[in-house]
């Protein structure tokens, strides 16, 4: 089936709307499920959680660290909180409590950034987190997932929900294109092979697997057989799916709405270094701050677009063995 | 339903026989470890000898009772103090006849408390300011499932520099958590010199009250006057308490009393030895 036809990726709902929607559902499903947040509810989506369950919500005010450190108090007591922010907020205010009171001391912490990205626009790089993944990977025995669309985000914020661990949970601000329809299971830890291909493997997460899929398409047009992965768990790696594309395409371009230093790709890089060294080339935000702008005009200005994800694939290509 | 023996209800005279022990595994332990802050473990000994022998809901063979009272020592830095108390109440996890082994590699008595060496400790605390979140986190966990339990948060004089202590001094009374009783162990000294010199908390007592909390000011080191306290804060409702407790650094040893060289200084074996005979 023709790229075209198989993905129509016609705007959903944003992933933290999927987010704050899934969170109501897991509310009604288990009474010890509670939210912490730090007056931004109406951003994160926890709003509808709020609504519906106020006994069940606790404000922080603007205060991220009492909000982690709360969080993680509400897991000692055998709660299973979710504590929700700015991904730039939660994972840089509140880094030395997740690392203390999440990681270090073991919780059950679930920990939802929101705004991830610069494809929140016109607020600009201050809101702007583009280091995050980074960080919650440095957080030992974090789970770190990053979610592409509704059904993917969805999916795994219920398997963060019954995984017993602190995870941290990226989502964006803008309406996400829809890549799943609701058959696809989602498996922290498992990567998703969206399209398959031959010649060079493009892995992604987030809004980038979007921008894979188009870019695949621009491929196939040139002959290029390009397989698509979502790396939607940074933390731990599908090791397996990561060896196979090395292996069998031999040549891989990772993409991610994030800084280059420190995301997906360099531990993508780790993990093929070890298992089957290739080719390599990344898609990612290069050692700079963006600037406020419309979603669409910031990803091609910085180059996160699938003319980009394409272009990559091609020069991978140039250096395959 | 079994309904557990959980008050040990030690008196005074038998607390501050305990207390004596304490003081003596403070000063020992830390000597062989070589390095270790006794000056805020001796100042709290009272407090947490109250706590752990008499105020709080617990039970040593049962650690993980869902109805227990909890401690948090979010200055993790007075570690001995609260490992010397927990083996003195019997907790399978800190074992009496390994308390010289703080500070070693392998010693389930890490530098600061680390709950995967005690899983019966409440928290892993070290980096200051962090506890009183945490506490107001199983103060809300507790309400939720309506469990009576009470949450014990012991802060440094110190500590209370941090900002995220007011972000919890801030909520804990906006979520009207009558379960949750902060303690400040306000004996004036810290790592570089008096708190007073470094950047001082004064009026301590006032910021507190200023934060709508129900507030007690006594002197620490009184067993009589820490349990009073203890049972005051129990009758408190709709609001937190914090016991601002003056306290001597160093106390019950004359040369480490009121010394900022003890904040975090071992003492040497002939230090020990007058420390033990001053103990005895």
């Amino acid at each position: 089936m023709p790229l075209k036809t198989k993905f129509e990726l016609k705007p959903g709902p944003a992933t933290r709307e999927a987010f704050g929607r899934t969170l109501v559902e897991l509310g009604r499903e288990n009474k010890d499920v509670v939210v912490v947040d730090a007056d931004l509810s109406k951003s994160t989506m926890t709003t509808y959680f709020a609504k519906e369950f106020p006994d069940r919500f606790f404000s922080c005010g603007i205060a991220e660290a009492d909000m982690v450190g709360v969080g993680a108090g509400l897991a000692a007591s055998g709660k299973i909180p979710f504590v929700a922010s700015f991904s730039v907020f939660v994972m840089n205010k509140g880094f030395e409590q997740l690392r203390i009171g999440a990681a270090y001391g073991r919780s059950n912490l679930k920990v939802v950034g929101t705004h991830s990205g610069i494809s929140i626009g016109e607020d600009g790089p201050s809101q702007m987190s583009i280091e995050e993944i980074s960080l919650a990977c440095s957080l030992a025995g974090f789970v770190v997932i990053a979610p592409a669309d509704e059904a993917s985000t969805k999916a795994l914020v219920r398997a963060a929900a019954a995984y017993q661990g602190p995870v941290f949970i990226r989502t964006g601000r803008p309406k996400a294109p829809i890549i799943y329809n609701g058959d696809q299971k989602f498996e922290i830890g498992k990567a998703v092979g969206v399209v398959e291909g031959s010649d060079v493997t493009i892995m992604a997460n987030g809004l980038l697997v979007a921008q894979a899929i188009l870019a695949a398409e621009q491929l196939d047009a040139e002959g290029i057989s390009a397989r698509v992965l979502d790396l939607h768990t940074v933390k731990p790696l599908d090791r397996g799916a990561i060896g196979r594309a090395a292996t069998e395409t031999g040549a891989i371009v990772v993409a991610e709405e994030h800084l280059v230093d420190g995301g997906l790709g360099v531990r993508v890089a780790q993990a093929v270094a070890e298992i089957h060294p290739c080719a390599m080339e990344f898609v990612g935000i290069h050692d700079t701050y963006a600037e406020s702008g419309e979603t669409e005009e910031l990803l091609e200005k910085y180059g996160l677009v699938a003319r980009d994800v394409a272009a990559a694939a091609r020069k991978v290509l140039s250096r395959k063995r | 339903m079994l309904e557990l023996d959980i008050h040990m209800s030690k008196s005074i005279e038998e607390l501050q026989e305990i207390g004596k022990r304490v003081r003596r595994d403070i000063v020992t332990m830390i000597t062989a470890a070589k390095s270790g802050h006794p000056g805020g473990s001796l100042s709290a000994v009272e407090i947490v000898t109250e706590l752990y022998f008499n105020t709080m809901r617990i039970d040593p063979a049962n650690p993980k009772w869902a109805d227990r009272d909890r401690f948090i020592l979010s200055k993790g830095h007075a570690a001995p103090v609260l490992y010397s108390v927990m083996a003195e109440r019997g907790y399978a996890d800190t074992p009496k006849d390994q308390l010289n082994t703080l500070r070693k590699l392998g010693s389930v008595y890490q530098g600061h408390p680390d709950m995967r060496f005690i899983p019966s400790l409440e928290a892993s605390t070290g980096s200051l300011g962090q506890g009183l979140s945490l506490g107001l986190g199983m103060a809300l966990g507790a309400r939720l499932d309506g469990r009576p339990s009470r949450i014990y948060v012991m802060l440094g004089d110190g500590e209370i520099q941090e900002g995220q202590v007011w972000e919890g001094a801030m909520a804990a009374p906006f979520h009207k958590v009558d379960n949750l009783v902060a303690i400040v162990d306000y004996n004036g000294i810290q790592l570089d010199g008096f708190v007073k010199d470094i950047m001082d908390v004064a009026p301590l007592a006032d910021k507190w009250r200023a934060f709508n909390w129900h507030v007690i000011e006594i002197n620490g080191n009184d067993p009589v006057a820490v349990r009073k306290a203890f049972e005051e804060a129990a009758t408190v409702k709709g609001k937190p308490t914090c016991i601002v407790a003056h306290t001597i650094k160093g106390k019950g040893v004359s040369f480490m009393e009121n010394n900022p060289k003890f904040h975090g200084v071992a003492p040497t074996q002939d230090e020990l030895k007058r420390a033990l005979q001053e103990l005895n």
